[in-house]
This record gives structure tokens, sequence and C-alpha cells, in this order.
């Protein structure tokens, strides 16, 4: 193994370790964490099997296979960054929903309220 | 309208407590009477009291939604209290509420789901700025293109709604500019839409929803909504 795959296969293990550990601590919810345990394991796994990264870069036709790994490194940030966008939306609309809902159910309790005092 | 239709005036206001109890007071001298909600779109002045001392009933939003998100709240309202009608009349005092009666009988005599009361039809006394006239001209032409009927105010939020609309809305509004947008959704839902002519004033305080600046980002960003919206799948009726 040479120095490079060492240490990339090292800073692998420890974001594995690092998602692992939040999981653990109930500080990250396992359904968010599994977009994170993926892209983990693939860097992992690219960085661990160099035959691999190799084989996949002359596929697509990429000449310096450590650019393949920049890649599939950027890829996995995009993807988790549209699912938090994905997950953002949702959150907003279902803020929204219950916003209006506690208004709504506010000017009921004033109503039912002033009703019981007269 | 037909006789013994429970009528409601839906009154977004954010910040609008030196106009609210004038804009109140013209919509409970409409006759038939019409029954008002204001929602109070998180407000930091007093709004609400202004309001809740004008009799009416009042909805306070915990933080400001915007107005897509006020006037949605109505629609809740008006879904939870079975009205028959719901009739959006902006807090600031743009619009003449005694116009609401013409909206209604548009939408009696027409057999209409939505009634949009629109400056343009006629000339009426409104001046806009020339950014105004090219985002309203753009609207028109988007619009009108893609739902096949003109609609010459897409941008007035001076509107009644039947209960079937408000049934529909109550679950499918957009929330930042809201009202371009609507117009689209319900077209494309099969609602049908007419317009009258109405008047509208200059606003007397506050600040319109869309400064000068962020009018471009305004157009850019409903758009975008209107071009995605032909493309999603008819909502759930």
């Amino acid at each position: 193994m040479e120095r490079v795959q060492i240490v990339s296969v090292l800073l692998g293990l420890c974001l594995l370790g690092i998602i692992f550990q939040l999981i653990r601590k109930n500080r990250l919810l396992e359904q968010y964490a599994l977009l994170w345990i993926l892209s983990a394991l693939i860097l992992l796994l690219m960085s661990a099997w160099r035959d691999l990264l190799h084989k996949l870069s002359a596929l697509v036709g990429i000449y310096y296979p450590p650019s393949a790994l920049f890649l599939l490194a950027i890829l996995c940030g995009m993807m988790i960054a549209l699912h938090f966008s994905v997950v953002i939306s949702r959150l907003t609309k279902q803020n929204h929903t219950l916003a209006q809902e506690v208004a709504l159910l506010r000017r009921e309790v004033d109503a039912l309220k002033s009703v019981k005092k007269s | 309208m037909s006789p013994g239709s429970r009528i409601l005036a839906i009154v977004p206001a954010f910040n609008e407590e030196r106009a609210i109890s004038r804009v109140i007071a013209e919509i409970q001298a409409v006759r038939p009477p019409v029954d008002v909600l204001v929602v109070d779109d998180g407000s930091s002045d007093r709004t609400r009291e202004h309001a809740l001392a004008s009799g009416c009933a009042v909805v306070s939003l915990p933080f400001n939604l915007g107005i897509g998100g006020a006037v949605q709240t109505g629609f809740r309202y008006a879904v939870v209290h079975d009205y028959d009608v719901a009739v959006q009349v902006d807090g600031d005092g743009q619009h003449v509420a005694s116009e609401i009666s013409v909206l209604l009988d548009v939408m009696h005599g027409r057999q209409a789901d939505v009634v949009i009361g629109s400056r343009f039809m006629e000339r009426k006394g409104y001046k806009a700025s020339f950014a105004r006239k090219l985002g309203i001209f753009v609207f028109v032409t988007v619009n009108s293109l893609l739902l096949r009927k003109r609609i010459t105010d897409n941008t007035s939020g001076f509107r009644a709604y039947n209960r079937k609309a408000i049934r529909f809305l109550s679950e499918n509004y957009p929330q930042d500019y809201p009202e371009p947008e609507s117009v689209i959704i319900l077209g494309k839902n099969g609602f049908s839409i007419e317009e009258t002519a109405v008047h509208m004033r200059e606003r007397e305080h506050g600040q319109s929803s869309i400064g000068a600046v962020r009018s471009v980002y305004y157009m850019v960003k409903v758009l975008l909504a209107i071009f995605v919206d032909v493309f999603k799948e008819p909502n759930h009726r």
C-alpha cells in the first residue's frame, strides 16, 4: 500500500467513525445518515482498491485516476446537498402548515374562552 | 349572490395598524353583510389590537409567512367555518370594499368559481411605473398563452372565490407572490375565472409587498413557478 492510500483509507474510516458516533448519540437520524454512510463507503472503497479506480477512470475516459476520485467526492457532496434541499423544502411546508394551524387553533381557544366567561 | 350565502372577507395584514381599522369599517358597511377575518401575518405593531377593537375575527400567525401563507390561513378558516364565498381584501386599503358586491354579482351572474377585480379592463385611474407595466405585460402574455384565456390583471389581490375554489386553495396556494401563479393553478385545475373592472386606490401607508429592486427577483421567481406548474401533475381535488 502506498502512503497516499493509507492516508485516504484512514480519512474514510475517520468519516465513518464520526457518522456512527453521531447516530449513536442521537444527534443524527438514520434516514439522514444513510447518504453520508454511502458516500464514505464509496470513497473508502475507491481509495483502498486502486485497481477499481483505474478501471473506472479508463471506462469513462478519465486519464488521471485521482480526478475520478474527486469527481466521485463532488458528486457525493452534491447528492447530499440536493437531499438537504428536498428535506428543507418539506420542513418549510410543514412549518407553514403548523403556523397556520396554531394561529387558527389559538383563535378557536380565545373564542371558547370568551364564551365560557360570559 | 343567492340569498343566505355566507360571505367571508379575508384581510391579510402585515404591520398595517394605521390603515386596518378603516379597511375593516369599510367592509363592515358593505351590504349584504360580510364577515371579516383579519389575518395578522406576524405584525410587530398593533395591527392585531386595532383589528380586535373593530370587533372582527382575528387570526394571528406566530411569525411572518408572507401574503400567500396569510391568505391561505384565511381559506382554511373559511373551510372550517363553512363559508360559501371568500373575498380577499388587502389590509392596506387599496381595494374599495363597496365593490365586493360587484365581484359577487359577477360570480353569481356568470357562474364563475373565481372572480378577479381588474384595474386594467377599463381605465379607472390606476397609474403604474414602467417596471410595473412591463411585469403586468409579461404576466398577461404568459398566462394568456398558458390558459388560452385573457386575464388582464394577474397581480390583483381583490378576488372572490366560491366554496369549491376555497376548498382547493386551502390545500394548494403558492406562498411568496401568489397572485399570478394562483391564476395558472386554478385555470389548470379546471376552475372558471372571470374578471370585472374595479377601482383601486393608491396606497396610503406602509410599503408594497414588492419594492422596485425586488421586482426582477419577483418576476423570475413567479415565472419559474408558473412554468413548473405547467409540468406538475394536476392536483387532487
